[in-house]
This record gives structure tokens, sequence and C-alpha cells, in this order.
């Protein structure tokens, strides 16, 4: 594929391109015209649609981005004289394959109907309920103080002097302040993240690993733990044909794995979890996975999203290891997704006195694929390439809105983390209060009422007729299977919808929660689900949980 | 090679990597960015040298070469983060009033909730009302813009829509030369061709439209130009471009179905006596039809430069203007994969809503800007002055933006003395200014320039007695490098 190559025109590789050559220029695929390209076009401009030319209705016309504009001619020859530079037909193609369900066509319904509702029209609910994302301050969750009396500090040092606030967030604050450009919260950073705060990163993996060596180089701060996927999966993707990367995803998977390897035009290869055995993940459909894959593509990476996203199970260890001695045999990149990892083991103990008398032999203690690397030995923990990913958004911080997050490679070629590196150089920095925060993970809170509305949805949810739900061992989302009648099917597919969208959109109309259907994350063909939050207060739950048994029931008596 | 010496098993999953990745040009910035904590850890350490302090007016970003943040701007920040703040007395009312209505159009009341698509809406309501102020009066609708984590995110992903990754001939993007060195880069990272148009330094960087032809032109064959990339106010050059300019650029685009991106970011940042900042937006829609309903337009602003300088908030926008709302669809798709931080929202906010006269927060505000642009004035005037008077060194006069791009004139030996040392001759002049003078710019060959021709770039955004500083130790520096190489 040396023809791709990217260049950047010298004046000198100009005086070598002869005419001759020109001449032969045709115009990219779908783009109808360029001024640059055949002179025979360059006649074909415009002739002016209106004659008029008051500045009252050009300035009335302009910015009329999203009202339908008039459809483009088409000129004698057959291209169009008055078309867009970019349309539909041109554009990248890559990015009309994004689809993120999460924030998809529900939530767009979603913001419409609370405007619908704050404008005084009749509904029969009284507000929108955002049960899609895992926001959990905009679902009443308070922020920890501490973090908040830091940022503030960082925000307006001036308050340094102000004698309410504890002299540890302040001594905090201006640690962090210290390492900032012009002491400014409001200077870059370096690309790769303030230097201190990636030391106490690294500090408290180490803690978190049981002692495990981090090493803070090898630690990027993220615009939340989005970034950090994508640019990995960017660094990662190469090849054309059968030779094009694959990378390998978990069904259910979050969308922003689907997204990006659409967008980055990769090759994206299903494993599917085990729903009947509680979302777990078979070695034996990973190698299946895999076998069918290299038959059309390079697998290159395997992703794991621990604990699971949408389906919030909790990996074993013993799992765990199945997985890295597969990835060092096919010699995969191994990308651990544990951003819904909350570092208080406190969250977790309930579960497994909930869950003791289970049938799973162990309870749901999360362990991180970079410790049980480690522990395998020298044979896998000096080879097996990682990358594990994290946020401040998630459980034990709920800081969704400042977009802080961080990557930890481990066992990266040298050169090759060269290359990582000026990757994130584009983006110049991630947001540095999002970083502040993540210097302060290691002061954590317990969120144990999650355990307790984990429990409370499974069993609401286990008593509906037609919704089946498994335990939620970790993470903060529920995603239960739902059967949907036949009738509500073919509604739906003369909608041109899934079934489940067809669901949740009704579901959203009629009651105001909104869900994000199964659809948006992959499920196994035939079935359904939705996913939701398990965030809100437990009063509030009781009653959300509530209104979806009764939709559902209604739904299912409406269609069959 | 790997960390690991058992690099027999170590055949690593990951070596070949992305060729536009790998095509990324790495920037000789790095090698002086390297040196230069290199230098800062020996200073702590002790080592002696003629210095005690490195410098740092590599970025443009304020904050770090010096310049403090706005107060009304951070007790808002510190007012929405920890709003106890509020129940005292320490803090004005308009500042409490400020967050108290900003928090409120937060979800749950908390900057520590994700944000809508396009920003939080009330937010993105006030950028649309200032645009139609800074346009005197040029209608702007709400959904036509999009809050992003920084400009330079929004730009990437409009370039992302605008480069068809699967075309041949391949997507073409117009570029300035010089220009600022993120947007070539990621030019490069998603398989673009960037076609450079080159300023007429001779004439204040100005730009002109026979050049633009030239360089369509010169893209025959190559690529399929579809993008006209501008930057007004200039980065890394001083210049502030003219309506007539502006309308001539507009034309062209329009003849030759050209996107226009319009880098606006530093349009707060004009101090040239004739010059005024006006956007692309304005000026095409001063032209009337056809024109103004149908060149397609993207404009990007930022949090970041200007008066209030906050870059690390990353918060910026983009508006879009005459885009087919069938593309409009999947940008929104697009965006919807990165939200800007809360807090860089509120910046924003402030930004396009500072404080008024008669608020109790206006005198405090008004000082620290006028001071803020007193100084910068006094820098230009200075770094005019003092750059011109020393010999090989010429710098057009500065009418906008965060920099100056002064042209030096290097000696014969010097660039052979370069090439030994394996490094372009004017980033080989910054390596030596760092190691001797403790000044950290960046050379004129991250951004590109005519062959044969040597600049420095260095962020004027400064207080004034640093920027005495800095030309202080230049001169000094200089001196001594044309003697060394004469």
């Amino acid at each position: 594929m040396s023809a791709t190559r990217v260049q950047f025109i010298s004046p000198r590789t100009l005086r070598l391109l002869s005419p001759g050559r020109s001449a032969l220029f045709l115009p990219g695929c779908g783009g109808p015209h360029r001024g640059g390209g055949v002179p025979g076009f360059r006649s074909l401009t415009s002739p002016p649609l209106s004659s008029s030319s008051s500045p009252g209705r050009a300035l009335s016309s302009l910015s009329t981005t999203r009202r339908a504009l008039p459809k483009t001619k088409m000129s004698d020859n057959g291209t169009m004289s008055r078309g867009k530079v970019l349309t539909i037909d041109n554009m990248n193609p890559t990015v009309k394959k994004v689809e993120y369900a999460v924030r998809g066509p529900i939530v767009q319904r979603a913001v419409e109907l609370e405007k619908e509702l704050s404008e005084g029209m009749k509904k029969p609910f009284a507000e929108v309920i955002r049960a899609n994302i895992g926001d959990a301050q905009a679902m009443g969750q308070q922020p920890i103080t501490f973090f908040r009396q830091v940022l503030a500090l960082c925000s307006y040092p001036d308050l340094l002097s102000d004698s309410t606030f504890p002299e540890d967030a302040k001594s905090r604050a201006c640690r962090i302040l210290n390492s900032c450009g012009g002491n400014s919260m409001g200077a870059y950073s370096a690309s790769q993240g303030i230097g201190s705060v990636r030391q106490d990163v690294a500090r408290f993996i180490e803690r978190r690993d049981g002692g495990v060596p981090c090493n803070p180089d090898n630690i990027y701060l993220t615009t939340g733990a989005s970034d950090g996927i994508v640019t990995m999966l960017k660094l990662l993707v190469c090849g054309e044909g059968a030779t094009r990367t694959g990378v390998m995803i978990s069904i259910p998977q979050y969308p922003l794995y689907s997204a990006a390897l659409a967008d980055l035009s990769a090759v994206q290869i299903n494993y599917y979890l085990n729903e009947e055995k509680c979302w777990s993940l078979d070695i034996s459909e990973l190698q299946r996975a895999l076998d069918e894959a290299r038959l059309h593509c390079n697998p290159r990476a395997l992703c794991i999203i621990n604990p699971g996203n949408p389906t919030g199970q909790v990996q074993s260890r013993e799992c765990i290891e199945d997985v890295i001695r597969f990835a060092a045999k096919e010699r995969l990149f191994l990308m651990a997704d544990e951003i819904m990892f909350t570092p208080n083991i406190r969250h977790c103990v309930p579960y497994s006195q909930v869950y003791q008398d289970n049938v799973y032999a162990e309870g749901c203690q999360f362990h991180s694929f970079k410790k049980v690397l480690f522990e395998m030995g020298p044979e896998y923990s000096e080879t097996v390439e990682l990358a594990s990913f994290h946020s401040t958004s998630k459980c034990y911080m709920g800081e969704c809105g400042f977009r802080g997050g961080y990557m930890e490679i481990i066992n990266m070629d040298d050169d090759v983390k060269d290359q990582l590196t000026k990757l994130f150089s584009v983006r110049l920095c991630s947001p540095v209060p999002g970083q502040a925060l993540m210097d302060l993970v290691e002061r954590t809170t317990t969120l144990s009422a999650l355990a307790e509305k984990a429990k409370l949805t499974e069993q609401v949810l286990n008593t509906v007729e037609g919704i089946r739900c498994n335990p939620v061992q970790g993470a903060m989302y529920s995603f239960p299977c739902i059967t949907i009648p036949e009738r509500a099917i073919q509604e739906a597919k003369k909608l041109g919808q899934q079934p489940d969208m067809f669901y949740c959109m009704k579901m959203l109309e009629e009651t105001g929660i909104c869900l994000v259907p199964g659809s948006g994350f992959g499920q196994r063909e035939g079935t359904y689900h939705f996913r939701m939050t398990i965030l809100p207060p437990k009063d509030k739950l009781k009653i959300l949980l509530n209104n979806v048994k009764e939709f559902h029931q209604r739904f299912t008596q409406q269609y069959s | 090679m790997g960390a690991s010496s058992t690099s027999e098993r170590l055949t690593t999953a990951l070596q070949e990597i992305s060729s536009n990745v790998r095509n990324m040009k790495q920037m000789e910035y790095f090698v002086l960015c390297r040196r230069t904590n290199q230098i800062k850890e020996e200073l702590r350490q002790g080592v002696r040298k003629s210095y005690r302090e490195v410098i740092d007016v590599s970025w443009g970003d304020p904050h770090r070469a010096g310049v403090k943040p706005l107060s009304f701007v951070r007790q808002v920040l510190a007012a929405c983060l920890y709003p106890q703040l509020m129940d005292g007395d320490k803090l004005m009312g308009d500042v409490k009033e400020r967050a108290q209505r900003l928090l409120r159009t937060c979800a749950g009341g908390s900057v520590g909730s994700y944000s809508d698509i396009a920003g939080i809406p009330q937010i993105v309501q006030s950028v649309s009302e200032y645009i139609v102020r800074r346009d005197g009066g040029v209608p702007c609708h709400p959904k036509n813009i999009y809050i992003t984590p920084g400009s330079q995110w929004a730009l990437t992903n409009i370039l992302k829509v605008l480069v068809n990754s699967e075309a041949s001939p391949r997507t073409g993007v117009l570029i300035p030369v010089p220009c600022h060195s993120t947007t070539i880069i990621s030019l490069t990272a998603l398989g673009a061709v960037a076609v450079p148009y080159y300023l007429r330094e001779e004439r204040s960087w100005a730009l002109e439209v026979e050049e633009l032809q030239r360089a369509l032109e010169s893209a025959k064959g190559v690529c399929n130009p579809v993008a006209l990339y501008i930057i007004n106010p200039g980065n890394p050059a001083g210049y502030v471009q003219s309506r007539k300019c502006m309308q001539e650029v507009i034309r062209f685009a329009a003849e030759k179905k050209l996107f226009l991106l319009a880098d606006e970011v530093y349009q707060d940042c004009v101090y040239g006596k004739e010059s005024e900042f006006v956007s692309y937006k304005r000026v095409l829609a001063e032209i009337g039809a056809p024109l103004s309903d149908t060149v397609e337009l993207a404009s990007f602003h930022t949090a970041s430069k200007g008066l209030m300088g906050e870059c690390g908030l990353r918060a910026g926008y983009v508006e879009l203007v005459n885009l087919d709302p069938a593309v409009m669809k999947y940008i929104h798709k697009l965006f919807s994969t990165n939200t800007c931080p809360v807090l860089g929202q509120i910046a924003l906010d402030v930004m396009v809503n500072p404080p008024q006269p008669g608020d109790p927060s206006y005198p405090l505000y008004l000082k620290e800007t006028q001071h803020i642009r007193a100084s910068l004035a006094e820098n230009v005037r200075r770094v005019e002055e003092v750059i011109n008077s020393i010999p090989s060194f010429s710098c057009q006069s500065l009418e906008g933006g965060a920099f100056a791009f002064p042209r030096v004139f290097l000696q014969p030996k010097a660039i052979e003395r370069a090439k030994e040392a394996g490094l372009q001759p004017d980033t080989f002049y910054c390596m030596r200014l760092l190691e001797e003078a403790g000044v950290l710019f960046s050379p004129g060959t991250e951004y590109g320039q005519k062959e044969g021709t040597y600049h420095i770039r260095f962020c004027i955004m400064t207080p004034t007695d640093t920027m005495e500083e800095i030309l202080k130790r230049l001169s000094t520096f200089h001196k001594q490098f044309m003697k060394e190489f004469s």
C-alpha cells in the first residue's frame, strides 16, 4: 500500500508533476467536481439561483444548516452544479458507520420530551428519567466533598488562605498546582499528563495490586477512558484486505468499541458472553471467534470489559488467567477496560455476602488484569502486552463531567510507545481538572447502597414474566433479557426499527424512562435486552422498577 | 526494541502500526522538550548555569508564561465545584448568581454530570448570542454550534468527516505555510494530503489569492482538494487578515468548491493599530447571496486563548454554516463520542458573557483584562523594537495572535553544524538558545517555511518583565552565536 503514504507536497515535488499527468486526474470517488481538477468543470460553477443580493435575505438564510435546503440541481452533463462541497456521498464513508447507541435516537427523543414537558405539554409522566447512562451525580449522588474542595482550591488559589478549608485539601491542592505550568490549572500539561499526578496514580495502582510495581512513565492521563481506548485502537489498526487488523470485542459490548472500529475501518470480531452463566467469558468461544476471523483478517487485539458493561459481571481470577494465556498463545494485544472498577473493596464485599450461597464458586472480588498478569510469572508478565483503562466517571467517583481518565501500558515496544505519545500530542492534553481529580483516586467512598440496589433490581425484574435478569456483580448497570411478542416484532420491522429499540421508544413515550436498547450493544440473534442504570436513589429506583414492570406487562398484553 | 530481554519469545503483537500514525511527523520540538526537562532537573540539583530558571514560551499558553487567570472565571469555577462557598460572603453577588445559574443547567445540579452532546444547551445559547453580537447582528442558530473538548478536537473531527479515507486520489486540504503544527499532524493521521499555500512574509504574511490558485494547481494529479484551512489571526505568524482579503478567499472557495475551515481562536488577540478582527462568517454574510447561502464554513473558537487563556480546561466550539443537513446528522453522531468537560463549558460561558459595567465583579475584571492588554501591547512594541535591532533578525509587524515569528538569518557554518548534529538549522538554534540562555522557543521548521528560510516562534502573552528577560537573554545569546559561526 505504498500509494497511500501520506505526504506533504513540497514545491519540489510539484515541479516534477507533468501537465500530462494532471490531465489524467479524475475527480475522487463520489466527489462530483473539484475546481482544481478537469478544467471543463470550472465553467459549471454556480449560476446564481437568485439575483437578489439583499443582505437581509442573505443573512436570514445563513446558518440554516439543519433546515432543509433546496435540492441540488443537475447540470446538462450530469454533474451537480450547485451541490455542496461536503455531501452524504463524498463524506468520509467510515464516519457514516459510526453508531453510538448510548447517545442515540432514544436520548435525542428524551431531550425533546424534556423540552416539551418544560413548555407545559401534557404527558403521561411528570419527568424524564435518564436511566440510560451511568451518570451518578445526575442521579442525585452527592460529590465527595474532599475532591471538590481540592478542585475549588486549585481553581481559585486565593482560597488557600481560607481557614474553613481543611489542611489536607490545601496541601493536596498546592502539590497539584506546583506541578502545573505557571501554577495554573489553566495551562496545558504535557500531553501524557501532569508528572506528579502520574506518580500518584502509579502509587495508587501499586497499592491496588498488592505491591506489583508501576512505572509512572507507563501512565497516560486521558480525556475520559474513551480517549485512551480510541487512541490505542488507532495505533493498532493497519493492513488492508485479509491483513486488515481485527479486534475482538465481547457481545454485548460497550458501543464505543464498535463505533471506534467502524471509524477506523478495522474488522470487528465478536465473541459472545454466556448469558446463561451470568455473562461469563468462555475461552472456547474466544477460540471459535478467533479461528473464524483468521480466515479474513489479522486479529491483533482482544478487548475485555471487566466489570462488564452493559452486562455487570465481574470476572473470576481463573477466567482472567485463561484469557491471559490465550492472548499469549495467540499473540494478541490485550485491552482491559476496567473503568467500572471501584477501588473500594467494601463496595464489592456485600455482593459476595449476597451471593455467598449462590452456585458461583467465587465471589465477585475484582482482580486487575495487570495484577494477575504479574502473578503468573515472567513467562507472561514480561511478554504479554496490555493496556488497561480507567476513568473518574464511574462508580466511586461519579465525576463524569470532568472527563478524567488514565491508561496504563505494559510490555509495549519502546518504539511503539513513542508513536503512542506522539498520537496523544495531537489533542494537546487532557482536561487538567480531570487530571487533578485522578490524583485523588485513592480517596474513595463507599457506595454501599449500590449492592442493595443491585439486589433490588434483580429481584423486582425477575418477578416480571418475560423479563430475566442476571445478578449484577459489579458496575452499575442491569442488562435484563426481555421477551418481545411476535406482533411487536412485526410492528417494529414495519417501522424499520430493532424490536428492542421499538420497545424502549414506547417505554420512553409512555413512562418517561430512558433506557438503551440491547441492539446498541449487540446480542445473540433473536434475544432482546435493555440496559438500565441502577444508580437512582433507592426510593426512586423502586418506583422506576415498578414502572418498568407495569410497562412491560402492558406492552406484552397489547401485542399478544 | 522492547523493554524485555526475552526478545525471541517477544515478537510483540504490536510492532506494525498504522502507517498513518507512523507517518505523523515526530515534532523536533520534542527533542527540545526532553532537553528542557533535563535542564530543569539539573538546575534543581544545583548544576550551575548562566540562568536560574528556564523560561518556556514555546506554547501559546499564557498561564504557563506567567499571566494570571481572571479572578471572575476562577471564582465562578470554584463556586460551581464547591457550592458551599456560596454560603459565606467570600464571593461577590454576581459570582454566586452566575454559579447558581450555571449549576441549574447541569444535570443533578452538579458539574460532575455528563452534559448533552453539543454542550449544555443554555451555554450553547449564550455562545450563539455572543456570535450574533460579535458579527453585528448576523444570525446564528444554536443548533449549528458544538462545544467540544478544545477547538483542536472539533477541527480534527470536522477534518475526519471531510477526508475520505477510502478515496483515490486522496483528499487534499489547503493549508497555510507557516501553519501551526497540530493541524498538519492531524491531517497526516487521517491520511489526507496537506497542500501548502505560502503566505507572503515580506508583506506581513499576506494571503494572496494567486498563491491559492498556484497551490490548487499543484494538487492536480496528486490529490482531490476539498477544503481550505485559514488561520486568522495567525499562528505562528502574527497577521490579521483584512476584510478585502477575506472576501477574495471566500470567492475563491466558492469558485473552486472548497469547504472553508476558519481557525479563529485568536480573535480576541488583536493589537495592530490598523487591524480589526472580522469573522469569516460575518464577511460571508455580508457578501450576500448566493455565496452566503452556499459556501460551507466551519469556524473554530476556544476558551484557551485570548484574555482568559484557560488551555488546561479544554473547551472550544465550532460553528457550522451552510452544511448539508444530511451531513450534519453524521457530524452529530461523530461528536457524540466525546463531550466537553463541564468546567471548560463554564469558562466558555464566562468568556462569551463577561461581567458588565455595574456588576460587583466588573472593576476587578476590568483591571485584570486591561493589565493583560497593556502588557501585551508593551510586549509587542518591545519585541518589534528589540528583534528588529538585532542584526540578522527580521520581524514583521505584529498585528494579532499570541506569537512572534521572526526570521533569523543563519550563517552557512551554523547550518553546517546543525546538519552534523542531525537537526534542522532552526532547531539547532533553539537548542543552543535553550542550553545557553535557558529560553525555550519552538523552531520554524515545525510550521513549514520557505526553503532556505529559518524562523523561531515564541509566545508574547507574558508579563512584561518576563518578556524583557527573554529579549535580554536572546540578544546576548544571539551575539555569541553569530560570533561563533562567523
